[in-house]
């Protein structure tokens, strides 16, 4: 007997995707998704998320590598009927009813959950009949998230679900994909919204370019974004700046060391007390956004950042 | 019985959706009926040499119209649009058998057909231009609607090789020239020569003497050639319709 509890709801080992021979949506990549957890991968437009989430959903074939959803391959029939996915999709049937689309999901799966507890859950009270073509931006969202989840599911996915969105509407969301978690439930879900990763998820995945760059609770990959960034010109050894308060991580750059950090002031302020040759200052200062964009975006982007197992980023 | 139920609800919310979609239901549903009051309401009491008179004629060949249409419109541009646009992919991550998706569609048609054909019977009839005796009638749509599998696989073919936006202009060039020249709106045999030697290529005439056969008003001969020409053309359809199946499946999975 395998203990089921031992078994992961997803994962991609070494995956490489490319499609029309040239064009790499994912490179070497490798992720878990954990029982119980809502994993979010985080990442720019373009970075890998839809293909990484096909690939999980058996819609795609890694050209390399290994995709599982429970140890088996995604396709199975198993599989299916334990998986609910929410798609970005361009067109959903505009003259059926939200019960009628409801209904239908529901009848493929084999354990599914009662209608009222899928309205409840997905907040669709009191638009239960109107057509899919009739409702706003949220509740058309909120109705493939319903789909999503009205097969009682084990593992969600959930593609970019408030993309588009207005705040509120994301906002509101975010309390049902929260109360679904709350069931033990585990979740992949994308988006490039760091907020968004932070306010929903137990680990942060930073995709950019189809490779994983960052990964960590979602505290770390804020401080880690959040931080401004120093270059400077100075003697002092990389372990030595390391060691210091306030100092996320140091890299060395071609003669000149790159810290990132919380508290820019903090860290200058030890440097020239320490370095009176302290030169070529530049300090990067970065709103949340800002700070993940140059993170995200290719070649400027910091050495890949691991936490758990490997403490490399270091939490003040 | 699971699977079952899952190929009824699939095929009853099917019939729902393109319901409520006036743009299917006007020209696939209404025009046959409305063409049939122009020409076989009004002109209908002419006797067609030799034969039945034009009223009961015009059933068999605007029952075949309509079949056409419903099936070529209900795969074609249905098709098309859900798998360009991202819905069947969606319903590819559900437990759905593949085979509901299809099934649903081709018992769509197939009701479709039926409310068309009625609706002539029962134009035909308050007429009196085409009063078609009850087991002619049942005959008739025993040849007509199992017809429709043909032009669903016609559908089939072009909803998997046409994009959501020009699978219905794509279909309109099939539906409406092969109608005409298939002698479903003017009788073939008012045609020029021309036509009527096309018109041996083309699956909506084999359908439509088959169907005027059965209510005694054909050219007489076997129904076997007309039969033999639908299921090959069935089969190259599908054929067609399964390398785009393929293509695509290719995409997800190469």
């Amino acid at each position: 007997m395998r203990n089921i509890h031992s078994v992961l709801p997803a994962c991609l080992a070494n995956v490489t995707k490319t499609y029309d021979e040239h064009v790499v949506a994912l490179r070497e990549i490798s992720l878990d998704i954990h029982p119980g957890e809502l994993t979010a991968l985080l990442g720019p437009n373009g970075a890998g998320k839809t293909t990484a989430v096909k690939l999980l959903l058996g819609l795609a074939a890694p050209t390399t590598g290994i995709a599982r959803v429970f140890n088996a391959d995604p396709r199975d029939a198993a599989n299916r009927a334990r998986t609910g996915a929410m798609l970005q999709v361009a067109r959903v049937p505009e003259t059926l009813r939200v019960r009628e689309h409801i209904a239908l999901f529901s009848a493929y799966y084999p354990d599914p959950m009662p209608f009222a507890q899928v309205v409840a859950a997905a907040g669709l009270g009191g638009i239960e009949s109107k057509k899919f073509g009739e409702l706003s931006g949220g509740q058309k969202q909120r109705v493939l998230f319903a789909l999503a989840i009205c097969g009682n599911p084990d593992l969600l996915i959930l593609d970019e679900p408030t993309v588009g969105l207005d705040v509120e509407a994301r906002r509101g969301l975010w309390t049902q994909i929260r109360a679904f978690v709350e069931h033990g439930k585990s979740v992949l879900l994308t988006t490039h919204y760091l907020e968004e990763a932070d306010a929903l998820a137990d680990r942060v995945v930073v995709i950019a370019r189809g490779r994983i760059i960052a990964q960590g609770s979602p505290a770390e990959i804020k401080s880690h974004a959040s931080g401004k960034r120093i270059r400077v010109r100075t003697r002092l050894a990389l372990d030595e700046i390391r060691a210091l308060p306030f100092v996320t991580s140091a890299t060395n750059g071609g003669g000149t060391i790159e810290i990132t950090t919380a508290s820019s002031d903090e860290v200058l302020r030890t440097l020239l007390a320490r370095d009176a040759s302290l030169a070529d200052i530049e300090i990067t200062s970065a709103g949340l956004e800002e700070a993940f964009l140059a993170m995200t975006s290719g070649a400027q982007a910091p050495a890949p950042v691991r936490t758990g197992d490997a403490p490399v980023v270091h939490q003040k | 019985m699971k699977m079952l139920k899952i190929h009824l609800l699939e095929a009853k919310y099917e019939f729902f959706k393109v319901m409520r979609v006036p743009g299917f239901v006007v020209p696939t549903v209404l025009f046959p009926l409305i063409f049939y009051v122009f020409f076989g309401v009004a002109l209908g009491h002419q006797r067609v040499p030799g034969s039945v008179m034009l009223g009961k004629y015009l059933i068999a060949t605007y029952g075949t119209f309509g079949v056409i249409g419903v099936s070529l419109f209900g795969f074609g541009v249905y098709v098309a649009i859900e798998r360009g646009q991202g819905w069947l992919q969606v319903k590819r991550t559900t437990p759905m058998p593949i085979s509901a998706y299809f099934v649903a569609k081709m018992i769509m048609a197939m009701l479709f057909s039926t409310i068309i054909i009625i609706g002539l019977f029962i134009l035909g009839a308050v007429s009196g231009n085409g009063v078609i005796p009850i087991v002619e009638a049942m005959k008739l749509m025993a040849v007509l609607i199992p017809g429709a599998i043909t032009f669903c696989a016609a559908g089939l073919a072009v909803g998997y090789f046409a994009g959501p936006n020009s699978a219905s202009g794509i279909v309109n060039l099939i539906y409406i020239p092969m109608s005409f020249l298939s002698g479903l709106w003017i009788p073939i045999w008012v045609l020029p020569k021309a036509i009527q030697k096309i018109a041996l290529f083309l699956p909506g005439f084999h359908l439509s003497q088959i169907a005027l056969g059965v209510i005694g008003a054909g050219r007489g001969g076997s129904m076997l050639p007309h039969v033999i020409f639908l299921i090959v053309a069935t089969a190259i359809f599908l054929a067609i319709a399964y390398a785009g199946y393929r293509r695509d499946e290719g995409k997800m999975y190469g």
